[in-house]
């Protein structure tokens, strides 16, 4: 991305195509984070879960990156535009508050934090669940009329939901 | 300048798309000799040769255009941006879709059916309507809903021009337009996104309006595919979607038509759809816009009420209220 930034090649609308990369990406490692648990339970690739914090992170990472060509490049720091946006728009005002709801995730995914927190950590990090959905519909509400990509990414979303319902998670796998 | 009457124009007269190449690069060599600002029609050195334009026409540069004063000192939106970033859902949803898919648009032979409240219904080949109308060049701002804005320089000629030759009744008050149906051609109609084909529609004075043209070219040459060849509509002081690309059909009613966006959220483009920063589209603001071609590191501009042509068109709607009637 940030090659084709410097070499013209993002297209008619660099700061739209930025836009929506960054958000997808924050999406996408989202979704890998999230699946890591059921394809460990699947195949019995233990050492999967190790690489749970690094993705949740990149997620965090492309989310602020997001959030940050909104408000620069877009916005251009428009502080009058981008508080009416977050009230006004309810797309917006979703898309923010996944970011506000990741950013302690983000801060207390250090050895102290789990060590301090406790039981209350993963209490708190339940919140990825919520998250995670508030995302797709912000995705889902920003469409004009074609809505296959947001819905496929939803689809995903409730397999990967689903899968964690206690009565699928309990499932013995055949094979192990 | 000498204006030729519409009838002087042949289609011979046309430059065809082998002998616009070959000016081209005598117009590049001149420029690396330093005659190119004189010589160059417009700032399009260093852009890059457009690799999917296509047209069943032959790609052909019009000869002879009258220029207008329309624009005068925009600074036109560079010519790869003006055709690969498009909406045209007919083509796939995606702004670079069109660019990469509507090749297989058949613009020859074209004909535009006109139906309705009109003495003389009829049919009219593309290719009197090349011949048949001056074709001006006319630089218009082109707001899309989206919040993005483009300054292209269209070709074409007044739509009342062509209206008058059917005679529309007293009765005709509202004038509807149909793209192409055909999913072969455009495959993107094998999706439900619309109940194709897309349809637009305009009050009768505002068709009848100067400054509402159909636009048969862009850029001294005629239209490519992906922005509506071979003819659409431009209204520059409405949102880009009224603007309705690639029409076969054209009807004259009493009532007010169904029109795709509108049919499909009527809380979100209004009939009307008039360019107007004070009323916001309900998931977005209206208030500012990014002109397409500035960069990664421009800021947005603000929007004018009708686009900046309130001056002309704002009279079309005086006693109504306009937050109101979108």
């Amino acid at each position: 991305m940030i090659w084709q930034a410097f070499n013209d090649e993002l297209g008619a609308n660099p700061v739209e195509k930025l836009t929506h990369e960054t958000g997808l990406w924050g999406l996408n490692f989202l979704l890998i984070t999230l699946a890591l648990t059921p394809v460990k339970r699947i195949t019995g690739m233990l050492w999967l879960v190790q690489l749970r914090r690094m993705l949740g992170l990149y997620a965090f990472f492309y989310a602020c990156l997001h959030l940050l060509v909104y408000t620069w490049l877009d916005q251009y720091f428009l502080w009058e535009e981008i508080v009416e946006d977050i009230i006004k728009r309810p797309y917006i005002t979703l898309g923010f508050s996944a970011w506000l709801i990741l950013l302690p995730l983000a801060l207390t995914s250090n050895r102290l934090s789990i060590r301090k927190l406790g039981k209350k950590w993963k209490n708190l990090h339940k919140l990825v669940y919520l998250a995670s959905v508030l995302v797709i519909v912000h995705f889902i509400w920003l469409v004009k009329a074609d809505y296959a990509e947001p819905l496929i990414y939803l689809f995903i979303l409730l397999l990967l939901l689903v899968s964690r319902l206690p009565i699928i998670a309990r499932q013995r796998l055949p094979g192990r | 300048m000498l204006i030729k009457k519409p009838t002087d124009i042949k289609s011979s007269e046309i430059t065809d798309h082998t002998d616009w190449l070959n000016r081209r690069s005598f117009l590049k060599q001149a420029a690396l000799v330093g005659l190119g600002a004189a010589v160059l029609p417009y700032s399009r050195v260093g852009a890059a040769e457009p690799q999917s334009v296509s047209n069943n026409a032959g790609f052909k540069k019009f000869k002879s255009l009258e220029k207008t004063a329309f624009g005068k000192g925009l600074k036109l939106t560079p010519y790869k941006d003006v055709t690969t970033y498009n909406n045209f859902y007919e083509f796939g949803t995606d702004k670079k879709d069109p660019s990469e898919n509507a090749h297989t648009l058949k613009t020859r032979p074209w004909t535009i059916t006109v139906s309705g409240e009109c003495e003389k219904p009829g049919v009219i080949d593309i290719e009197d309507i090349l011949t048949g109308f001056t074709q001006e060049e006319r630089i218009y701002r082109f707001r899309c809903v989206e919040a993005w804005a483009m300054v292209v320089p269209w070709v074409g000629f007044p739509l009342g021009d062509l209206i008058k030759r059917f005679q529309p009744t007293s009765k005709a008050k509202y004038v509807t337009f149909e793209t192409l149906l055909d999913k072969k051609q455009m495959p993107g109609q094998k999706r439900p996104i619309f109940d194709w084909p897309y349809t637009e529609g305009l009050r009768m004075d505002e068709a009848m309006h100067p400054l509402t043209i159909l636009s048969t070219g862009l850029y001294g040459e005629l239209m490519p595919n992906q922005n509506g060849a071979p003819i659409r509509l431009v209204v520059p002081w409405k949102y880009g979607f009224k603007s309705i690309k690639s029409i076969v059909k054209i009807h004259f009613s009493e009532t007010e038509p169904l029109t795709t966006w509108n049919d499909m959220a009527p809380d979100e483009y209004g009939f009307y759809s008039n360019v107007n920063p004070e009323v916001d589209h309900p998931r977005w603001s209206q208030k500012y816009h990014r002109l397409i071609g500035e960069g990664l590191f421009s800021r947005k501009h603000k929007t004018e009420i009708f686009n900046g042509y309130a001056d002309q068109v704002a009279s079309l709607y005086s006693g109504m209220d306009l937050k109101k009637q979108y």
